[in-house]
């Protein structure tokens, strides 16, 4: 394995072929696939099986439909992929990889692939394709940077996405994916965590807040009548450096004066339905929060820094799981933490001392599925002005990473969409490549010393990636780590 | 006395039939597209974010796709100065063509006619670029089928062959006119007798045909995208 070096930004790969075409996610057992309600394994029928259901997937998605007949092949989108940038493998070219889609799309459902398919690049469906599928698909984090630059608005994760669902129909689902999704099924969060042991959790958290702070804070759990119902991704309760803006985030609630509670329902804020591509498992997981919500008559649903989860929760969460009629309709359903915490500082209610993060010289990394996937506040743009100006009031030194990294043309982490799995090493590290030049950048030139996300697989990624680039692992921040550092907490 | 000889294989009548039937199966074809587009759902709000917050912030979203191409402005330059050069050139062409449509054609017309040749001439210049760029930059020769480089060709010859019949002895648009006014009122007129007129119009009936069934339908594909269609709007609980 090796890691690629550090390039210019930005920078103009060469195409390697098939650079990529052995690093392969682990398949799904039998019978996990089977406990999710899939076949266990390939049925002897399985070509006629994926033409059906890819047949259901286009009569369910116009944007499926559409993005298939639309594309040009322009090529706009070629050099876009943070995989392709660090790998070269020509088919994490975005076209390329919705094109092992197309060609059969082609071939079985339009008049000019099944009549000319040498003509317009359509194909055979094999069991080789499938394996090709099986392979590219999972290494899309379903990130959407290429569909900023896509003229006519297609959007490969829709793609890919689609082709997720199509493999698990007839038995190949990824392993990694399927199996968070059946522990939240089971267990109630993705690290499968049972509610006794989030309780011990949360008690040695309140020990370590009294510790540092000299006060009582509490995490309650299941405190029904609580204002809000803060729903966190479960990394958040232990990982580094998660767990340290989960307190940050907790300082932010005390010092609100507003009640709050988590729920053993809803101990999970990620909902890796996206990542499958099945609606239903989508589904499934949303209705959780609206259950605890109910449970709890609470009044408000927050939730905290989670990438993916705040996209589900901002653009599905309604139709998924709706309505939320019995909320308090004067605030956003749901709404981010961010969302709170800049309400406060904007009136003032919580006091802030910049100078206490004066060791931290700090770059933002925009989080790809609260960039392209979801808002933030009630402005156009707010995903990417609410997280620099709560960094700019609790910091004094902060600076952007180059033009094109940043904002709506921000690099995935390289570890989003179910890829954040160890046999994906080779991928993560590649994929982390864009993002690790573009910091580079403001390392030698600013002196930058740590990179604040907002999303939990972005930082399990850093803490895991960086040190392969020569950082340390610990130089990658949660937002509300530095929010709580700041905070100034009354004794 | 004819400057080029009467075509030998296709007749008159045959050419009006081939080009009708072309224009009938684009037009129903394109309609059916339209219709099967529209009725297909759309389950999730998928927009590209930052995405609008009202209807008339996606309508100049869409402005801005169409008429600038801001996505890809933003994606690759080259690719932009070609490709908006060619559409913007195909455009005003297909404006310059109403001269055949109108009696009295209206002014703006008359003056696409005078500058028929630099619309020419941006045409080709963004389709050899796009052509070129196909071949020489590997990442885009990889993605292409043998189509997507026969697409370009086929504007190419419409385009040359078109401006063909303004060089040497011009083919009289005044017939030819008089051929589409028949066409409007169902009546069958004779065109006039030129191989480049039957090449140019030839060409254009494999470009309708081959619309509804080909990439061409990015066209209206690009209005039917939910990820540009959309409006930021989720959580006001608007949909």
């Amino acid at each position: 394995m090796s890691v690629p070096e550090k390039l210019q930004y930005p920078v103009i790969p060469l195409i390697r072929e098939d650079a990529a075409v052995s690093d392969r996610s682990y398949q799904a057992k039998p019978e996990l696939m089977q406990a999710l309600g899939y076949p266990g394994e390939l049925p002897t029928d399985w070509k006629n099986k994926v033409l059906a259901s890819m047949k259901q997937q286009l009569e369910k998605s116009r944007a499926l439909r559409v993005f298939m007949d639309s594309c040009v092949q322009c090529g706009a989108c070629t050099d876009k992929c943070h995989y392709f940038l660090g790998g070269g493998d020509a088919n994490n070219m975005p076209v390329a990889r919705q094109n092992l889609f197309r060609s059969v799309y082609r071939r079985y459902f339009t008049l000019a692939g099944r009549w000319f398919p040498w003509l317009v690049g359509a194909r055979e469906l094999t069991r080789d394709v499938l394996d090709e599928w099986f392979n590219y698909f999972h290494q899309c984090s379903e990130c959407r940077r290429c569909s900023v630059y896509c003229p006519v608005g297609i959007d490969t994760s829709e793609v890919t996405m689609a082709g997720r669902e199509i493999l698990s129909s007839v038995g190949i689902g990824q392993k990694n994916t399927q199996n968070v999704i059946n522990k939240v099924n089971t267990i109630g969060n993705n690290l499968g965590m049972p509610t006794a042991a989030l309780k011990d959790t949360l008690a040695g958290l309140e020990e370590d807040l009294l510790d540092e702070t000299g006060i009582p804070i509490a995490l309650p759990l299941d405190q029904a009548g609580a204002e809000i119902l803060l729903v966190v991704p479960s990394a958040d309760f232990f990982a580094e450096p998660h767990v340290d803006g989960l307190l940050g985030c907790v300082k932010v609630l005390h010092a609100s004066g507003l009640s709050w509670t988590f729920s053993s329902v809803a101990s999970e804020a990620a909902n890796f339905g996206l990542f499958s591509g099945s609606h239903e498992q989508m589904k499934n997981i949303a209705k959780r929060i609206r259950e605890a919500a109910q449970q709890l008559k609470v009044k408000r649903i927050v939730f905290g820094e989670c990438g993916h989860a705040w996209r589900v929760a901002y653009n599905y969460l309604h139709k998924l799981a709706g309505p939320f009629d019995f909320l308090d309709q004067d605030y956003p359903i749901p709404q981010h933490i961010l969302e709170v915490t800049v309400d406060l500082i904007r009136t003032e209610q919580i006091v802030l001392d910049k100078s206490r993060n004066d060791e931290y010289v700090v770059t933002y990394h925009d989080s790809c599925n609260v960039a392209r996937g979801a808002g933030l506040g009630a402005e156009v743009g707010g995903q990417f002005e609410i997280p620099r100006e709560v960094l700019r009031s609790v910091c004094n030194h902060f600076h952007e990473m180059p033009q094109g990294s940043t904002h709506a043309e921000t690099f995935c982490c390289g570890a989003g969409g179910g890829l954040l799995t160890d046999e994906l090493m080779q991928t993560r590290k590649q994929g982390a490549l864009p993002r690790m030049s573009a910091l580079q950048q403001v390392v030698e030139n600013n002196g930058v010393t740590h990179m604040v996300a907002i999303c939990a697989i972005c930082k399990s990624q850093f803490s895991r990636i960086m040190p392969e680039y020569g950082y340390e692992m610990d130089q990658v921040l949660s937002m509300h780590q530095l929010v709580g550092n700041a905070l100034v907490l009354e004794q | 006395m004819r400057a080029y000889p009467n075509p030998p294989v296709v007749s008159e009548q045959l050419l009006s039939l081939i080009l009708l039937a072309a224009f009938a199966v684009f037009l129903l074809g394109f309609i059916a597209r339209l219709i099967q587009y529209w009725r297909l759902p759309v389950p999730f709000n998928i927009p590209i974010m930052p995405a609008p917050k009202s209807r008339l912030g996606v309508l100049s979203r869409l402005v801005g796709e169409t008429v600038l191409f801001k996505s890809l402005f933003r994606a690759n330059k080259w690719t932009w100065v070609f490709g908006w050069s060619m559409h913007f050139a195909l455009l005003l062409l297909l404006g310059k063509h109403l001269f055949y449509v109108y009696s009295v054609p209206p002014l703006w017309v008359a003056w696409l006619m005078s500058i028929g040749h630099w619309l020419f001439a941006l045409f080709i210049f963004g389709l050899l670029g796009l052509l070129l760029r196909r071949i020489v930059v590997q990442r885009v020769r990889l993605i292409s089928a043998p189509s997507d480089y026969l697409m370009l060709l086929l504007l190419i010859a419409i385009a040359v062959s078109g401006y063909s019949m303004h060089v040497g002895a011009a083919v009289n648009l005044v017939e030819v006119k008089y051929f589409v006014a028949g066409l409007l009122s169902f009546e069958w007129r004779e065109l006039p007798a030129d191989w480049r007129l039957v090449v140019h119009l030839l060409l254009v009936s494999v470009l309708l045909l081959i619309f509804p069934f080909s990439k061409l339908l990015h066209a209206p594909g690009l209005f039917f995208a939910p990820t540009l269609n959309q409006v930021d709007d989720t959580r006001e609980g608007k949909s």
